[in-house]
């Protein structure tokens, strides 16, 4: 895991704004704190991956039940709309007393919270698409639905889960930056640093590398779903 | 006594309401904070992404803004923003900073949803635009844009929501809005302040949402409103 950070009440202080002249990036603090850039940047990809993992662990079957129960439809997609809505730091803090100030629990169930939305929704749109005839002929070689599920559905459904998966992971990394607040964070902790000291460079380089994880995680992502897609010509992962 | 009824008393007390760092103050400057960023964002997305619509130039570039500015930390942008010397130097500048991030937070959903509605409007449509001799635009105004218009104000939904509730982001570079007892709880490790002023934001962006729902509906034409809900992209 990560270094040791102060998780302490007191280290979250607030900008004092100070006249600060210093260069955008000063490539010597970088070169000299190598060791724990790169330890903060694996934090973040634990953070992240544990928490889409969960996020589709819960999507899955809950998009299942949405798109099965037309009642229950709307219930699932409000909940976790209103879950979208409510800001992230806002989660973090209303789990907070509940799950602890400064534990990953914390952190993961606001993360986690945050993926549902995009995921709910577009498992349940993968499954509305799949075609009647493919439903007709999965019946016709007697599959239970079970079979069907697991066999036709969530497969033809997998472009438009993978799209949502693209947008869940991105986002999710924007947001592991905010769980600094409560001493998880990873790169983002090099943000309260940067803005403890009023110094750019951990800040540059703390946003940087946040994008540049997105973008190596979204291609990632796009990867898998030609490999996986390759039996379903002209589709892949579409952008949305 | 339980957690919840403290946190009920907090938000209850009239003393936590008034002051110049009450709720009341930290609620008008929230929404004036997202209010300027979204409006602003709006005019620039929807004119951009007209503009680029029509120049068939550009549109990888729209269509995929959104996606990618996800991946933009706010919380990263707002504080190097905010330490910069030439914002340091204004007397608002965290409100400045704020303002400025929570616009470029803005834009993407809004540029993406008016290039795809603009993009989406029938050839055909536009063709006896054409035929009726108005000029380019008359056609975006009267025809385009009314046309496009359900998806514009989806995306400026999306935005706002967005942007109401990140904006809270802003009490960490020093404005008094309504993360201002978020992170003050957060300080002092007072779990009821920072469940208080969390549970406002969630309930400001819920009314928000409502509020652009409303807005969504109203603006759909009447025949696409009975036949189906108003579909929000993500």
């Amino acid at each position: 895991m990560g270094p040791p950070r102060e998780a302490q009440p007191g280290s979250v202080a607030r900008v004092e704004p100070l006249a600060a002249s210093n260069p955008l990036v000063d490539w010597s603090w970088v070169s000299s704190n190598q060791g724990m850039i790169l330890s903060l940047l694996w934090e973040h990809v634990q953070l992240t991956t544990i928490a889409v993992l969960f996020g589709l662990l819960i999507s899955l079957p809950l998009g299942v039940v949405a798109w099965r129960l037309r009642l229950v439809r709307p219930l699932v997609v409000g909940v976790t709309e209103i879950l979208y809505v409510v800001p992230s730091i806002a989660v973090l803090s209303l789990a907070a007393p509940l799950t602890g100030f400064f534990s990953i629990t914390t952190a993961e169930v606001a993360l986690v919270s945050y993926t549902l939305l995009v995921l709910v929704r577009n498992v349940v749109a993968g499954l509305i698409s799949v075609p009647a005839d493919a439903l007709e002929v999965a019946r016709g070689m007697g599959y239970t639905a079970v079979q069907k599920m697991v066999k036709v559905q969530l497969p033809l459904a997998l472009p438009s889960i993978l799209a949502g998966l693209r947008v869940a992971t991105v986002t999710t990394i924007g947001l592991v930056n905010v769980t600094a607040f409560i001493g998880q964070g990873g790169l983002g902790r090099l943000i309260i640093d940067g803005s403890n000291e009023n110094f750019n460079t951990p800040i540059v380089v703390g946003l940087a590398l946040s994008v540049a994880l997105a973008a190596v995680a979204d291609a990632l992502i796009v990867g898998l779903g030609k490999v996986s897609l390759r039996w379903q010509p002209g589709r892949t992962a579409g952008a949305k | 006594m339980n957690f919840l009824s403290k946190v009920g008393d907090f938000l209850t007390s009239g003393a936590n309401w008034s002051g110049p760092d009450g709720f009341l103050t930290q609620l008008v400057t929230q929404v004036e904070v997202s209010a300027i960023a979204i409006v602003a964002a709006a005019l620039v997305g929807v004119a951009l992404g007209t503009f680029l619509s029509h120049t068939r130039r550009g549109g990888f570039l729209a269509v995929n803004s959104a996606n990618a500015a996800r991946a933009i930390p706010s919380f990263s942008l707002v504080v190097l923003i905010a330490i910069q010397p030439a914002i340091v130097r204004l007397q608002q500048g965290g409100f400045v900073a704020t303002a400025i991030t929570m616009f470029a937070l803005a834009v993407p959903p809004i540029l993406t949803n008016t290039y795809t509605g603009v993009r989406g409007v029938d050839d055909d449509v536009r063709s006896a635009a054409m035929g009726m001799g108005m000029t380019t635009a008359q056609l975006v105004r009267r025809v385009e844009l009314p046309l496009a218009l359900p998806l514009v104000v989806a995306g400026v939904r999306t935005a706002a929501v967005e942007v109401v509730a990140t904006a809270t982001l802003g009490a960490y570079v020093g404005v008094i809005d309504l993360g201002f007892d978020i992170f003050a709880g957060l300080d002092t490790n007072n779990g009821v302040e920072t469940f208080a002023g969390a549970a406002l934001v969630a309930a400001l962006a819920l009314v928000v949402d409502l509020v652009f729902l409303v807005a969504a509906w109203a603006v759909t034409p009447r025949n696409i409103q009975r036949h189906g809900p108003i579909l929000r992209p993500v």
